[in-house]
């Protein structure tokens, strides 16, 4: 008798895989960004009827490449970094993206329209500093790496990636040759010789959460940082501010790991996830870009200007070059190491 | 010649038992054997074969290997070359292979991969064209095909086994003639890393000790109760999760944090010290997490050690110091060896920690093991950077069996 309920709890368990045909798990970074996409996309999606699950990870590749390989795959759609989106879909890790089912490809920005991936929101590496500590802002990149004008530490993300950039920038170099000169050997070298002038000062961080928590503590002086963290910060009340001059833009994108037993599914939330009226909701949630052109009119101007994609922030931008970075990071990465252990 | 036979039947019997006991006793350890076997030398093998293994350019460009083989990696490649890497190319069936292919060139020469891919998406049509018309065409579509890094780097890579991955782990790398050179300056950096890695944990270690013994020593002195008591104290942080330990130090050792507070409030520092985001606030947080490992050996040994020694040499008129430091320590040798050895092996492995409290240039080893499997996606990499992990050590604890002289052994 006292078997039952057992039984039952195991007949639930059983049926579970049959019940989840009308879920889906979406991949996403967490954090902030994570909370406005559940807000804009997530919470809509689900009164559809389909259930979402949201699992967070760190831009692991290793883990889609490993359940493809294996053939087991438990993750529906995933947000992942420029890099990895036409890497993946060369390794053949990512669907090819169904059009037909997405809005019209003219509608969205060049960069979002490719093979496998499709733009998810336009975000930017950019200068940040605490306004409550700093009486006057810096303005360029030669501010960052003056560090008797401003004194005190920077905040540098560990590794070669916008840090080999911004340094050419202040070495002076203008946006628009940073990856030709980069490219070259003597490039590289010029951006490490200046990396190495700014090394005693700089404190490098691992995780997106870190740099505002660095000038919140009074940690750095200046950092560079994701322009969404910022955002967040300023939200809860930090006087944090940012220097758009010579930032780093970039795409975040949404894939499907190659055989996805959730394909219609997955392409109904991505469809929903780049309409205009969704992805303009996104942007009150944090300030990262749209990547569907029809949803800027449906922005108001106060949010417009905190968007990386804003007339004004964009003129003085650069655009993060995914194919420079594809076959020069691995040599950068080592060299980086290197650089770090002399 | 009676009394000689039984001897021999009766050593013969006493054998059979014998033997039939070793294999009972190897039946009841055989589940454990399987499941070490499974978990632990299938992966380990697995992982030293990937350090080696290189099929990718092998089973793709077989043609191009083939017309590259009496190449003097001089002067230009011959055309036979050229016409027969298009062939290879057009006869990769799905994109995925020439991804694979364009990733392993890559780690070779960087460029190689936006070479591949934009050729193998040109299906160049050459089949009416002889070689050197091929070698014209090639050239056209993306001029870089003219530079000998990236040919020597398919004729190198032209066998289903390589040792590049172990020699660039050591900084070591095989020119374009195939003899093993030293890498230059701005590449070499995985010895310096290894260094690094045996040197921090070193100084985990030493640290460990220091504070560890007169602890252990202490705890072995009180009545069970209170160890007991003081023992739960000491093995509280092991029932905190790791990122929960790290945070905690971050908050205490940050520019404003506790420690620097208190160091200004007490007039030692007049500016704060950076503990954080460097060596010393790894080794804070690396010693506080592995300390238990060291007290535990070394409390179990102290307890087993009889009081009066110490006391006996008392009497016998030595100091008090000169018996602790010449009787009872030595007695605890085989506790420090434990200890020692347990906290160096856990700590040539740590990552989190260095990761998140460390600067850039106090990362271990297994961050860019890590970086390689996760970020780079060059798994043959990774395994060889594991592969001379798991050498060093192995090598250094045989130092250890040979030299330490303590009955502890692992295996």
């Amino acid at each position: 008798m006292k078997l039952k309920p057992l039984l039952i709890a195991i007949a639930g368990v059983l049926a579970l895989p049959v019940m989840a045909q009308s879920q889906l798990t979406v991949v996403n970074f967490g954090g902030a960004n994570g909370g406005a996409q559940k807000i804009a996309y997530f919470e809509p999606f689900e009164k559809t009827g389909a259930k979402i699950v949201q699992v967070e990870y760190n831009g692991e590749q290793a883990k889609i490449k490993a359940m493809v390989e294996a053939k087991k795959i438990s993750w529906d759609v995933v947000e992942v970094e420029s890099p990895d989106v036409s890497r993946g879909c060369d390794e053949g890790l990512f669907e090819k993206m169904d059009w037909s089912k997405l809005p019209p490809k003219a509608d969205f920005v060049p960069a979002a329209v490719t093979e496998c991936g499709v733009g998810a929101f336009v975000w930017s590496t950019v200068m940040a500093y605490n306004a409550d500590k700093l009486k006057t802002a810096p303005v360029t990149w030669g501010d960052f790496w003056d560090t008797k004008k401003f004194p005190g530490k920077r905040g540098m993300r560990k590794g070669p990636r916008y840090n080999l950039e911004f340094a050419l920038m202040a070495d002076g170099v203008a946006p628009a040759d940073i990856y030709k000169v980069l490219a070259t050997k003597d490039g590289a070298d010029r951006a490490f010789k200046k990396m190495t002038e700014l090394k005693p000062n700089i404190q490098f961080w691992e995780a997106g959460a870190q740099p505002p928590q660095f000038l919140v503590a009074g940690d750095v002086t200046m950092t560079t940082a994701y322009n969404g963290r910022i955002d967040a910060a300023q939200r809860e009340g930090k006087n944090l501010a940012i220097t758009w001059t010579g930032g780093i833009y970039d795409l975040d994108y949404w894939v499907l790991p190659k055989g996805t037993p959730n394909k219609d599914l997955a392409m109904k939330f991505i469809a929903m996830a780049t309409n205009p009226t969704e992805q303009a909701e996104y942007t009150k949630h944090i300030s990262y870009g749209p990547t569907n052109n029809k949803a800027l009119p449906k922005i108001d101007a106060k949010v417009l200007a905190l968007l990386p994609t804003s007339a004004a922030n964009i003129k003085t931008a650069l655009q993060f070059n995914t194919v420079f970075w594809a076959d020069q990071g691995e040599a950068l990465e080592k060299r980086f190491a290197a650089w770090a252990a002399q | 010649m009676s009394a000689t036979l039984d001897m021999t039947s009766l050593a013969a019997r006493l054998g059979r038992v014998e033997r039939r006991k070793r294999v009972r006793a190897m039946a009841l350890t055989l589940p454990l054997l399987v499941f070490l076997a499974l978990t632990f030398l299938v992966p380990l093998g697995a992982l030293l074969v990937r350090a080696v293994e290189n099929p990718e350019v092998a089973d793709t460009l077989v043609h191009t290997g083939k017309a590259l083989s009496g190449w003097d990696r001089k002067t230009a490649p011959p055309d036979a070359a050229f016409s027969a890497l298009v062939t290879d190319l057009n006869a990769i069936p799905e994109t995925a292979q020439a991804g694979v292919l364009a990733r392993r060139l890559n780690t070779e020469v960087s460029g190689a991969r936006s070479l591949i891919m934009n050729t193998y998406r040109a299906k160049l049509d050459t089949a009416s064209l002889s070689a050197a018309q091929v070698k014209e065409t090639l050239l056209a579509q993306d001029p870089r095909w003219g530079e000998l890094p990236y040919w020597w780097a398919i004729a190198k890579n032209n066998s289903r086994w390589t040792p590049d991955y172990l020699l660039t782990s050591l900084d070591l790398k095989r020119d374009a003639q195939g003899n093993i050179v030293r890498v230059g300056p701005e590449e070499a950096a995985f010895s310096a890393i290894l260094l690094r890695t045996f040197s921090i944990s070193a100084v985990v270690t030493l640290v460990c000790i220091l504070i560890g013994y007169p602890l252990a020593y202490w705890l072995s002195t009180l009545s069970a109760r209170k160890a007991n008591l003081m023992m739960i104290l000491v093995l509280l942080p092991f029932w905190t999760s790791v990122l929960v330990r790290i945070a905690a130090w971050i908050v205490l050792l940050q520019t404003n944090g506790l420690v620097n507070r208190f160091l200004m409030f007490t007039g030692l520092t007049d500016s704060p010290v950076p503990l954080l985001f460097n060596r010393l606030g790894v080794i804070i947080a690396m010693v506080h997490i592995l300390l238990p490992f060291m007290i535990l050996p070394l409390f179990s040994v102290m307890k087993s050690v009889p009081p009066n020694f110490v006391r006996a040499a008392v009497s016998l008129g030595s100091s008090p110091m000169a018996a602790f430091f010449r009787i009872y320590v030595p007695q605890t040798y085989p506790g420090i060896a434990a200890g020692g050895l347990l906290v160096f092996i856990t700590s040539i492995g740590y990552y989190v920690t260095p990761a998140l409290l460390g600067g850039a240039g106090d990362q271990m080893l297994s961050y860019y093991v890590a970086q390689y499997t996760n970020v780079e996606v060059n798994w043959g990499m990774a395994c060889a950077l594991g592969s001379v992990l798991l050498v060093t050590t192995l090598a250094l604890y045989s130092v250890y069996r040979r030299f330490g002289k303590a009955e502890l052994s692992l295996g």
